[in-house]
Formats: structure tokens, C-alpha cells, sequence
């Protein structure tokens, strides 16, 4: 009988830390997740207040009654946001789409075929995996400067586009698509071009996803090349326009009116992250750091 | 054969144009840049070669302002936000109900621009005519005496520098950590059920070994990281990061080269040399301590 | 240690939520005496590692108890249980070595169970002599084949004396030689300890071999309890039947009449006290008798010999399978250009089956 009561006691002490446990342990999490989503909260919100609002509370309100959009107004207005966005998505497109072109032929090139100086060139080239881009910069920034490209797109993407990880990353992937794939399409008389486009890009389309996700990420974030290589406003990116309105627009004191810029910013890749959030998700752990 | 042979260069040309011109000959320019004594941008000509601008980075108390500023920025957010990220993988992990949702979140500043965001911080934190600010306000409210965190007090500046950066490379620790215990097969932990193991004591003994190759390659990919450092303070403190004693050695760089104080890409090559010996080292110390510790 | 299941059942709810629950296991009940080595016998979903993982904790029942002697542990937590589980693919720690593997539930102990380091090192030894380990304690995991590997998974299992010693597929993962060197290997530490011992398996030749009971499960369902000879030679339904035997039982459309078994129109057998009426007969390989005169007549297809014994592969229009297997003794000659082979039946080794309900049903055979 004494045993039975023990055994008792240890269920209902084992229920009980259980139950414990996963209270500090949900406590704990929506803290982090109040964190997190507290500062997208507080531009949201400041955006819809009204400077007269804003500037009248000494203690900031946490939410309000009168919202206004006349921010978003001004932002698209007052300073040329409308123009920044536009070039940072040609400065996008344009950089994620010539990079594709560029490393898709060399993953090939690494994963399929056979060349003299092969192992050679593909050992140098995963040494460059190892320099850092700050170390690259500096002269980059001379020889365009050089070239007369400063405050040009093209002076702005050459440097962009090349990138030693995503062909690594894909030739590791090329890679893994059977040889047996490749032998039937040669006895079939297909030519390397076909065979690369007709059966190994639509094999690796999950991973050619995954770079694109990550590029666009990239070069929407954007911030030190820009700014090195761009001081005409009419080619600022959104990262060179935030701080220029920070600086100079819209009178340093209009925090609501920046503060609509700032949604304006983020919202396009936020909305891009719902909707492939898998995805991103996905890729960004198969291959991404930040920056 | 002879064809086929060419065929493979040719489909590398376009890598190995871009490559070479923006990063192979780069690299090459900045170590010779790095040498040339009293270099005129305008004239491009130079006086000597030595290792003058070296000793010049050397004793440039803004540079020596930047080290220290790195230095510390990288000691305080690495193992703070592993350790952070560790933990809230943990509970991430324990839980099923709302776990998309909450990784989902977790994973937003990850897609948001530093430079957007960082403003957002800035008003949070800084201290105005107007308003001292809601974290301010908030420490009023604890008893505590407000601080501007933006144009105050030096430790003031180096904790929303830290706070903000461990936001920032929150996301990805977690991301990687989640994966890495997901993927610990769940027959270890029946298994330590089984043998009366003490929570603690399957972590330690079998989570924590299991998932330290993860954890190493987020220590040594957050040193490398953390050692660039430059956006987050520059959304933070603005351009101008030497007069706010707030810059980091990339941003030193940075300054060398162009802007106000501009205009020496020699020094600025020798500083971003120096950089890349400090991130070399310590990257190559960590591996060889993982090397020991890691266990597979 | 007794263990004893009472009415045991284990609802899933079912994925798509719509559907019904899924019932992995229904209404088992079995007493497992003490220091027996148990064999859970059943095809791939048939609820027998769910049962296993409800004597040790892992789930927890819908309904049912469980008793380890006289203790009720049903709603006990695993680690309070006592019990040792080896998994199928071993669940070794791969970053420890041989003997931590080994020493890992050792040093969970707490309070007045708690060893010394000595202590522990001599059980550990202990119980890796015991599966003949102890040469490789300074290894990991990784460098041991997978024989090896699975004695040191037994051995940890065993290192802190459970109460109950469970063994989910424990030779799934061997080739067919290590299989046969390994069950014997249980067979003996389970003898050597003593401890109760319940062993989760397909393959019906593993549970028959080593076994002191066998325990041959269905959809959920128990279907027989017994010893491997009495379940093989008195099964209680065509299942059982067909399941247990390698080559497997023959199995075919007949009818009871007149206390005389027929198939097709041959009476092969008398069946004295059956009722007239449809009947499915299962029939071991080993039943059937070379007879010139015998009452069973089956088209030769052909002649197998394998050493000790001949099997004759033929065909039959009532036969559910494609042939009929017999196995007679190598020194019977069976004449292989003949078309048509006869034989006669052992009674005691044909079973006569509902044809609706597969039941067993029961004549005396003389």
C-alpha cells in the first residue's frame, strides 16, 4: 500500500513540473516575440500619428485614435522615396538577373564538365570564398571612380553581381544529379547547352529559388556600396535614402513622416517573407548569413 | 577532346571576367595600395613604399577608437546572442502549439533593412527636446534616471549598439539552432527517458554534443560578423560615426576612403588589411578549439 | 518481475480529423510470469511496438492498466518505471564511448541509489562482460559493427538491472548470419540474468526460436498466447496458421460432409465430429506422405531438393496459393516426370478453418 501512494505522489509531481515548464517556457517566448515585433509596432504606429500628435506627446501614447496617412503622403512627396524605391528595384532585378546568367554557365562548367586546369581553377576560386568583401572595396570604389561610372546603375551592379558562394552552391547541387542523367541525354545526341537548361535548371529549380531569395534580400538591404559609390540622390538606394532623410529630408524633426518611410522600406520584403516564408526560411538556412 | 576542353572555360568566362576584375585584381591593388607611402588620389602617384600607412593606422586614435569599439561590440553580442538564440531554440523546440507562428516572428528582422529598422531603434532609445523617449520613460518609471542612449554617455551608446545588433542576428542563430535540435533523433532522448536522466543532464550530455558543430559555426560565423560591424551603427548614430566615438574598423575604412574625411585609399587598405589578419586569427583559433571540442 | 496488462488499449486520434481513431491496441490483456522471455510476434502495424512502448512509458494507454508485480505503473512516468529498452537502431550516444554509453544511466542515479565511481565502473564491466563487449570500451560507436553495436545497446539497457527488459526489433538491423549468432545471444543473457524479457519481432522464426512465449498480434488485436510449439502446432485461427511455419502453411477451399474432408472431390481426411459445411483447411508442408494409394492428387510442377529434405511444388485448382509446398524427407524419391503425385495427410497437422470467420474449428485426430 505504501508503494502505491509514492507512486502516486511521483505522477502527480511529474504533471506538475511539466505543466510549469511549458508556462516559463511560453512566458518566455512571447517576451522574445514582443520584442521582436515591438519596434515593426512602434513605426506603424508612429507613422499614422500626425506631427502635431507626435510632437505633443511627452509621454508617447501606444495607440491612436486619429490615425492619419497625410506621412505616407509627404514620404512619397516631400522627398523623392518614390525614386529610390524604383532604383533599388532596377538595381535588384537587374543584379539578381545578370548573376544568374553568370553563375549558372560556371556551376555547370564546375559540376559537368571536364577541362584542363580544372581542379586548379576551382581551388583558386574557393579561396576567394574567404576574402571578405571589405577588403575588395576599396579598390572597386577607385577603378569605378576611375571609369567615370560614380552615380551610375552600371557602376552601381558590375560589382554586385559577382558571387562565389551561390556557384559553389550550386555546383554542389548540380552535382547531385545523377550522372546517369547526363550519359542518356549524350547518347541521345543532346548538347550541353540543351542538357543545362532542359533537365538540370528545371532539377534544380528549388535551389535556384533559394539563391534568388537571398540575392534579392541582399540587394534590397544594400547599404555600403551605394553609399560609397552614389552621393547624386537621384541614384540613392532606399538604405542611402533612409539615412539621407535622416540627415536632411522632411526637417529633423518630422519623425512620423520618417517613420512612413520606413514601412514603405520594409513592408515590400516583409510581405515577400509571408508569402514564400517556407521557402525563404529554407534557404536562408541553407546558405545565408546576414549581409 | 580539344573542343570539349575549351567549351568548359568558355562557360566559366563570364564568372571569371567579373571575378577577376572585382575581386582578384582588387585584391592584389590593395596590398600594393596598402605599401604605397603618401599616395595622391589626384595625381595618383606615391612617394615610397613601406609600411607607413600601417603605422599610421597604428597610432590613429580614431582607428584605435575603432578597434576598441569592435572589439568590445564583438565580445559582448557573440556569446550573448548564441547563448540567447540557444535558449529560446530550446523552448521553441518543447513546444508545438504556436511554434510556426513564433519562428515566423522571430525570423522578421531578418528580411528588414538595418538601416529602416535602426531608425525605429533610434527614436526608441534616444532622448529629445520633445520627449525623452519610451525606454526613458519606461526606466523613469522603474525609479531609474534617463540617459540619451544616442548622444550620451559612451556605455550608453555601446548598449543599443549591442542590443540592436543581437536583434539583428537573432533570427539566423535561432533559424540554424531550431534546425540543428529538430534534427537530433528523438530515439536519444527516449533512450535518456528511459535511464532516469535529469533534464540538465540531457542537455548537457546529449543535446549540447550532438548540436555543437551548429553551435561552433555560429560562434565563428558570428566573430566574422560581428568583426564587420558598421550598418547597425551607422542607422543608429549616423554617418558621422568618429565624432559620435561610435566607429567600428569597417567604418574607419570606410571613412578612409570617402566622405568628409576622405580620400586615402592607402590608409584605408592598410586598415582593412589589418582587419582581415584580426577576423584570420580568430577565425583559425576557433577552429582549432572546435576541432578539439567538436565532437564527430 | 511479474508484468501483468489488464484490458490494455491505445487510441490515436486520426490525422485527417474526420475519420475514425485508429486503435493500435485493443484490449489487451496477458500476464507475463516472471523471468520469461517473451516474443511480441506480428506483421509491420499490428500494435506491437506501441505495445512496447506503453509497458515502458513512452505512451501512455487510453484504458487499461499495467502492473510491474504488484505496482501499478500505468500512468507512471518511463524514468520512474525501471525498465530497460534497446531500440532498434540502438539510439547509442555516437559522441560517447562504449563504456559512457554504458555508465550513462548509471550516473543518473540520485540519492540513496547513487554509486560510487568504483561501483560504477565494476557494473558497467559487469554487464559488458556479460555481452562480451569489454575489449571495446575505449571505442565509439561509430567503429563498431553493427552486432557490436547492439550488444553495447543491450548492455546499457541491462547495466542498472531493470525490472523489465524490453527489446524493440533487436535483430532487424543484422545480416542473416549475425541474426542467427545474436538470438541466441539473447537467449543466453536473458537466462544468465533472469531478468523478465519482452521482444518485439516480425519475423516469426526469431520469436519461435528463442522464446518461452510467444504473443502473435493482428490489427490491435491479440490473436494467440502460448508456447512456440503449442501456437505452431494448435493454432486458433487461419491468421496464426498462416503466419507461424517457414515454408508457410497450404492453404485451400474445402468442405466438411459427412465427417469426411473433401477438396475438389477427393475425401482426403476423416474429420470425425465436424459439422457438414464450407471450410478453408490449412495444411503444414510437413503434413503430406508419398502414397501411391494415398486420397490427395496434385499436378507436379516440380522437385526442390535442399539436403535433408525434398520439397514437391504442385499445383491444385482449390489451393488459394499459386502452389502447394510439401516437405518430405530427402529419401522419399519422387518420380519428377510424373504428372501427378499422391498423397496422404497427417492429421494432427491439417486445421480446418471457418470459411467465414476463419476460426479455428476442432476434430480429434486419430
Amino acid at each position: 500500500m505504501e508503494n502505491k501512494i509514492d507512486f502516486d505522489r511521483i505522477e502527480r509531481r511529474a504533471a506538475a513540473r511539466k505543466k510549469t515548464f511549458r508556462a516559463v517556457d511560453y512566458f518566455f517566448l512571447v517576451i522574445w516575440a514582443l520584442m521582436v515585433l515591438f519596434p515593426f509596432y512602434w513605426m506603424i504606429l508612429t507613422s499614422v500619428k500626425s506631427y502635431s500628435t507626435y510632437n505633443a506627446e511627452y509621454i508617447p501614447k501606444f495607440f491612436t485614435l486619429s490615425p492619419t496617412f497625410q506621412n505616407y503622403v509627404d514620404a512619397f512627396t516631400t522627398v523623392s522615396l518614390g525614386r529610390y524605391f524604383l532604383n533599388t528595384i532596377i538595381f535588384t532585378v537587374i543584379t539578381t538577373a545578370v548573376m544568374m546568367v553568370v553563375i549558372i554557365p560556371a556551376a555547370f562548367a564546375f559540376a559537368r564538365l571536364e577541362f584542363p586546369g580544372k581542379s586548379l581553377a576551382f581551388t583558386l576560386f574557393l579561396s576567394l570564398m574567404m576574402i571578405p568583401n571589405e577588403l575588395v572595396v576599396i579598390t572597386n570604389f577607385v577603378t569605378i571612380t576611375n571609369l567615370h561610372l560614380r552615380n551610375t546603375f552600371t557602376g552601381l551592379i558590375l560589382p554586385s553581381v559577382t558571387s562565389v558562394f551561390y556557384i559553389y552552391l550550386l555546383k554542389e547541387n548540380f552535382e547531385q544529379i545523377p550522372d546517369e542523367l547526363y550519359r542518356a541525354a549524350r547518347v541521345d545526341g543532346t548538347s550541353d547547352f540543351k542538357y543545362l537548361t532542359r533537365v538540370m535548371l528545371p532539377i534544380s529549380k528549388p535551389t535556384l529559388v533559394t539563391i534568388v531569395i537571398l540575392k534579392v534580400i541582399e540587394c534590397w538591404n544594400a547599404y555600403v556600396w551605394p553609399r560609397l559609390i552614389t552621393d547624386d540622390a537621384r541614384y540613392f538606394l532606399v538604405s542611402n535614402g533612409i539615412q539621407e532623410i535622416r540627415e536632411n529630408g522632411f526637417g529633423r524633426e518630422n519623425i512620423p513622416a520618417m517613420m512612413a518611410a520606413v514601412v514603405v522600406i520594409s513592408a515590400p520584403l516583409i510581405v515577400l517573407f509571408l508569402i514564400f516564408r517556407k521557402k525563404v526560411m529554407a534557404g536562408v538556412s541553407r546558405g545565408g548569413t546576414k549581409g | 577532346m580539344k573542343k570539349k576542353s575549351m567549351k568548359g572555360w568558355l562557360y566559366l568566362l563570364p564568372a571569371i571576367l567579373f571575378l577577376g576584375c572585382f575581386m582578384v585584381y582588387p585584391l592584389i591593388d590593395v596590398l600594393i595600395y596598402s605599401f604605397e607611402e603618401g599616395y595622391n588620389s589626384a595625381s595618383q602617384t606615391y612617394t615610397g613604399i613601406g609600411l607607413y600607412n600601417y603605422s599610421y593606422v597604428l597610432r590613429d586614435p580614431y582607428f584605435l577608437q575603432a578597434v576598441r569599439n569592435t572589439f568590445l561590440l564583438v565580445i559582448i553580442t557573440v556569446p550573448l546572442s548564441t547563448g540567447i538564440a540557444l535558449l529560446i531554440s530550446l523552448g521553441l523546440n518543447a513546444i508545438k502549439p504556436l511554434r510556426n507562428l513564433f519562428q515566423t516572428v522571430y525570423f522578421l528582422p531578418y528580411v528588414t533593412n538595418t538601416l529602416a529598422v535602426g531608425l525605429v531603434f533610434m527614436i526608441l532609445f534616444k532622448k529629445t527636446a520633445y520627449s525623452d523617449g519610451l525606454i526613458n520613460l519606461l526606466i523613469q518609471w522603474f525609479g531609474g534616471n534617463s540617459v540619451d542612449f544616442i548622444d550620451g554617455p559612451y556605455w550608453a551608446k555601446m548598449f543599443v549598439l549591442c542590443f540592436y545588433t543581437v536583434w539583428v542576428v537573432m533570427p539566423f542563430k535561432i533559424l540554424i539552432l531550431t534546425s540543428a535540435l529538430a534534427s537530433v533523433n528523438p530515439e536519444y532522448y527516449s533512450a535518456a527517458k528511459m535511464d532516469a536522466t535529469r533534464s540538465f543532464r540531457v542537455f548537457y550530455k546529449i543535446t549540447l554534443p550532438m548540436i555543437s558543430p551548429m553551435i561552433f559555426y555560429l560562434v565563428i560565423t558570428g566573430f566574422i560578423g560581428a568583426f564587420k560591424a558598421y550598418s547597425d551603427a551607422v542607422a543608429l548614430f549616423g554617418t558621422d560615426l568618429n565624432a559620435a566615438g561610435m566607429n567600428t574598423i569597417v567604418g574607419y575604412v570606410y571613412d578612409m576612403l570617402y566622405g568628409n574625411s576622405g580620400g586615402y585609399p592607402s590608409f584605408a587598405s592598410a586598415a582593412a588589411l589589418i582587419l582581415f589578419a584580426i577576423v584570420l586569427t580568430i577565425t583559425v583559433i576557433n577552429l582549432m578549439i572546435s576541432n578539439k571540442k567538436v565532437h564527430y | 518481475m511479474k508484468v501483468v496488462l489488464q484490458n490494455l488499449t491505445k487510441r490515436f486520434p486520426n490525422r485527417n480529423k474526420k475519420g475514425d481513431d485508429v486503435i493500435a491496441v485493443n484490449d489487451f490483456n496477458f500476464e507475463i510470469p516472471d523471468g520469461k522471455l517473451i516474443g511480441l510476434l506480428g506483421p509491420s502495424g499490428c500494435g506491437k511496438s506501441t505495445t512496447l512502448n506503453l509497458i515502458c512509458g513512452l505512451e501512455t494507454p487510453s484504458s487499461g492498466k499495467i502492473l510491474f508485480g504488484d505496482d501499478d505503473v500505468t500512468r507512471l512516468p518511463p524514468e520512474n518505471r525501471g525498465v530497460g529498452l534497446v531500440f532498434q537502431n540502438y539510439a547509442l550516444y555516437p559522441h560517447l564511448t562504449v563504456l559512457d554509453n554504458i555508465l550513462f544511466p548509471l550516473q543518473n542515479l540520485r540519492g540513496t541509489e547513487k554509486l560510487t565511481k568504483q561501483q560504477m565502473q565494476e557494473k558497467a564491466l559487469t554487464a559488458a562482460r556479460l555481452v562480451q563487449i569489454d575489449q571495446l570500451l575505449e571505442r565509439k560507436p561509430s567503429e563498431l559493427s553493427g552486432g557490436q553495436q547492439q550488444r553495447v545497446a543491450i548492455a546499457r539497457a541491462l547495466v542498472k538491472m531493470p525490472r523489465v527488459l524490453l527489446l524493440d526489433e533487436p535483430l532487424s538491423n543484422l545480416d542473416a548470419r549475425l541474426r542467427l549468432q545474436t538470438r541466441e545471444e539473447i537467449r543466453r543473457i536473458q537466462q544468465e540474468t533472469g531478468i523478465t524479457t519482452i521482444f518485439v519481432t516480425h519475423d516469426q522464426d526469431e520469436a519461435m526460436s528463442i522464446s518461452d512465449m510467444i504473443v502473435v498480434m493482428k490489427d490491435g488485436v491479440v490473436q494467440q498466447i502460448g508456447q512456440p510449439q503449442d501456437v505452431y502446432d494448435s493454432p486458433v485461427n487461419l491468421f496464426v496458421a498462416t503466419f507461424l511455419g517457414t515454408p508457410p502453411i497450404n492453404v485451400l477451399d474445402g468442405r466438411v460432409q459427412g465427417g469426411r474432408l473433401y477438396i475438389g472431390d477427393a475425401a482426403v481426411l476423416a474429420v470425425p465430429g465436424v459439422g457438414d459445411q464450407k471450410v478453408s483447411v490449412g495444411i503444414r508442408p510437413e503434413a503430406f506422405t508419398l502414397d501411391e494409394k494415398g486420397p490427395f492428387e496434385v499436378s507436379l510442377s516440380r522437385v526442390e531438393v535442399m539436403g535433408r529434405d525434398t520439397s514437391v511444388v504442385s499445383t491444385h485448382p482449390a489451393s488459394r496459393n499459386p502452389f502447394i509446398r510439401a516437405i518430405i524427407p530427402a529419401r522419399n524419391k519422387v518420380d519428377r516426370t510424373a504428372k501427378t503425385v499422391r498423397f496422404s495427410l497427417m492429421g494432427e497437422k491439417v486445421f480446418l478453418f471457418d470459411a467465414n470467420t476463419d476460426a479455428r474449428i476442432y476434430f480429434d485426430a486419430e
